[in-house]
């Protein structure tokens, strides 16, 4: 079994009376690219904050066997993050930037990161507040890239990014970056554009993992129909987890082992090692797919009671 | 700069060899100050600026220079006035800059970090926060002192020739060696009371600064300023006291007991308030050390706490 790179037992987080982190349970092992998704103030940011030793917390919280708000200096040889395409700082020039981590960073290769920045249209002489969002994320990136280290942590990455930065982005991670050594965990509201980037998945809301899976049950236990208007009210019969309306067609969604519930708890109502359905009843009601992220999400998350604060986009 | 990255590009086995260096704590410190000094440029753009500024207006004097002298030539004490007055006046204007440098230093190094969020940056590094911290406190203690010392004796030198061409072009000998040494001892005075002075006995006033540009949301100018002010309005209001601006007098006054005895400007400089020893003796030195130091501490401790505003 892989190494826990990250493993939090019972996190809690409260601002005053606002519960940031209801009690978290998480394991991230070794090698894996982890999707964290969420609405908008789910706790996604104050997880990784926690994860980053950025901010106190209650519970237990090991990140490559540290804890994190005690040695965060030392975590961060071996721990790396964006948390926003706007903090690197504005008066800084792209050399002095690479100067400085070179300085500070042990792991840091500053040839690797030039190298990365040859790629790019960035002049080392810049000033990063004359670089375009775009680029000053090529710049992060480029930095980050070049430092040897276990854990890359990505908050919104893509923010405000236009689509080929983003597809590049994810591209340079994945070819240039990463390898099973490596794990990568990111946040972010472009769900679709990472779905073939993850291997896990986990959806936050309200200070809860209310989801987690990997991406390859994810493929074997969700499935999505796209049912013929007469088999409709044979669909139902079989307890969707989500209906949705598509050019007048109905999608839906069906969780093949409906008898684990989204709070991984087992229903006790249902044999656990049945699938509810199977593949081939739902065949003959209609057009399957896989479902993506987004569907997945707002089932899940519109299943939970009350309202929703934010949508992913 | 350049140098650097050539030298850090040129052989992976130089950065090995260099990889017990790097993990040495005086590593992230030193890049911690150059990188101050990279975002601040006013450091030593500001006192370079004034300085170049006097030279000017000292050029301008230097015409009238020979006229004055000559009608002082009975005076000697009038004529070494004429000659030793702009070298002081001189030491007092980049002294004054650099400790309005240093305040503004200050008052932004833990703030502005925030403002822009570029603190997410600088903790996504190994770099503790007590480095971070240290690194901006050495700035006004240790490189403001010294980077007035270098402006000042540069431009003293640079009056220096000037003022002796022009004389011995006048046919006035003045440039003596005579001169020359005190130059000299007017540098070790000025390195002395910048150190002792600017450096550590205002350490306590820029570790307040700092702290509070760490705790201020905004306007952190008046979060350093009217509390100390209101303290001390209240204190003379209730008791008739004023031990509170009593003791903060006396720290900008550079530790002197009794502002007004002295003669006011003349010879500032030159005559330290107190000997070495009596400075390093004295309590106020130590007690204000100490409480430089744990506005520091609770400055690295609200780092830590602190997110971007």
């Amino acid at each position: 079994m892989a190494m826990a790179c990250i493993e939090a037992r019972g996190l809690r987080k409260a601002f005053g009376t606002t519960i940031a982190l209801d009690g978290i349970d998480l394991r991230v092992e070794e090698g894996r690219i982890l999707g964290l998704i969420g609405p908008n103030g789910a706790g996604k940011t104050t997880a990784l904050n926690a994860i980053l030793g950025l901010t106190t917390y209650q519970g237990e919280l090991k990140v490559l066997g540290r804890d994190p708000w005690r040695e965060r200096d030392q975590l961060m040889r071996d721990v790396c993050f964006i948390a926003d395409v706007a903090v690197l700082p504005r008066w800084m020039r792209v050399s002095q930037a690479l100067d400085y981590v070179a300085g500070v960073h042990p792991r840091f290769d500053r040839a690797k990161s030039e190298g990365f920045l040859a790629k790019t249209t960035i002049g080392l002489t810049r000033k990063i507040r004359d670089l375009s969002k775009g680029m000053v994320t090529q710049l992060h990136l480029a930095l980050v890239m070049a430092i040897d280290a276990k854990l890359l942590v990505l908050d919104e990455p893509t923010l405000g990014l236009d689509i080929l930065y983003r597809k590049q982005f994810y591209d340079a991670l994945l070819n240039d970056y990463f390898d099973r050594s490596r794990t990568i965990v990111v946040t972010t509201h472009q769900v679709e554009e990472i779905q073939h980037v993850l291997t896990d998945l986990m959806f936050i809301h309200r200070g809860r993992i209310v989801f987690d899976c990997t991406m390859e049950e994810l493929e074997s236990r969700y499935l999505e129909v796209m049912v013929h208007p007469d088999q409709l009210a044979a669909a139902r019969a079989l307890k969707p987890i989500h209906e949705r309306q598509v050019l007048g067609r109905s999608i839906l969604l069906f969780d093949l082992k409906l008898n684990i519930t989204f709070d991984l708890k087992p229903d006790p109502k249902l044999d656990p090692k049945l699938d509810h359905v199977d593949r081939q009843q739902l065949a003959a009601l209609g057009d399957l797919r896989t479902p993506s992220i987004a569907d997945l999400f707002v089932a899940v998350i519109g299943n939970q009671a009350g309202p929703i604060q934010g949508a992913s986009r | 700069m350049n140098i650097q990255s050539n030298a850090a590009s040129e052989s992976p086995l130089e950065s090995q060899a260099m990889a017990p260096a790097i993990t040495s704590p005086t590593r992230p410190i030193y890049w911690s100050v150059r990188r101050e000094l990279w975002e601040n440029r006013s450091i030593y753009i500001a006192p370079l600026a004034v300085a170049a500024l006097f030279l000017f207006g000292f050029m301008i004097n230097l015409i009238h220079l020979p006229g004055r002298m000559r009608a002082a030539a009975l005076n000697p004490e009038q004529q070494r006035a004429l000659i030793e007055q702009p070298y002081e006046f001189a030491a007092l204007l980049i002294m004054g800059t650099t400790f309005f440098v240093a305040i503004f230093y200050c008052l932004d190094a833990l703030h502005g970090e925030r403002r822009d969020r570029s603190i997410l940056f600088w903790k996504s590094l190994p770099v503790s926060d007590l480095t971070a911290v240290l690194s901006k406190a050495i700035i006004p203690i240790v490189i403001l002192p010294l980077l007035t010392f270098t402006i000042t004796v540069a431009l003293w030198f640079m009056m220096l020739l000037m003022s002796s061409a022009v004389l011995l072009g006048s046919g006035l000998s003045i440039a003596t060696p005579s001169n020359h040494w005190s130059l000299f001892q007017m540098s070790v005075m000025l390195f002395y009371h910048l150190l002792a002075i600017h450096g550590f006995w205002y350490a306590p006033i820029y570790a307040w600064m700092l702290l509070v540009s760490g705790w201020a949301r905004r306007a952190a100018f008046l979060w350093a300023t009217v509390p100390p002010l209101a303290i001390g309005i209240v204190e003379k209001i209730a008791f008739g006291t004023s031990r509170f601006a009593d003791m903060l007098g006396y720290r900008f006054s550079g530790g002197e007991e009794d502002m007004g005895s002295r003669a006011t400007g003349i010879s500032v400089l030159l005559m330290p308030h107190q000997t070495p020893g009596q400075y390093l003796l004295s309590p106020t030195l130590w007690i204000g050390l100490a409480v430089a130091a744990t506005f520091l501490a609770a400055a690295v401790r609200l780092r830590r706490y602190r997110g971007p505003i």
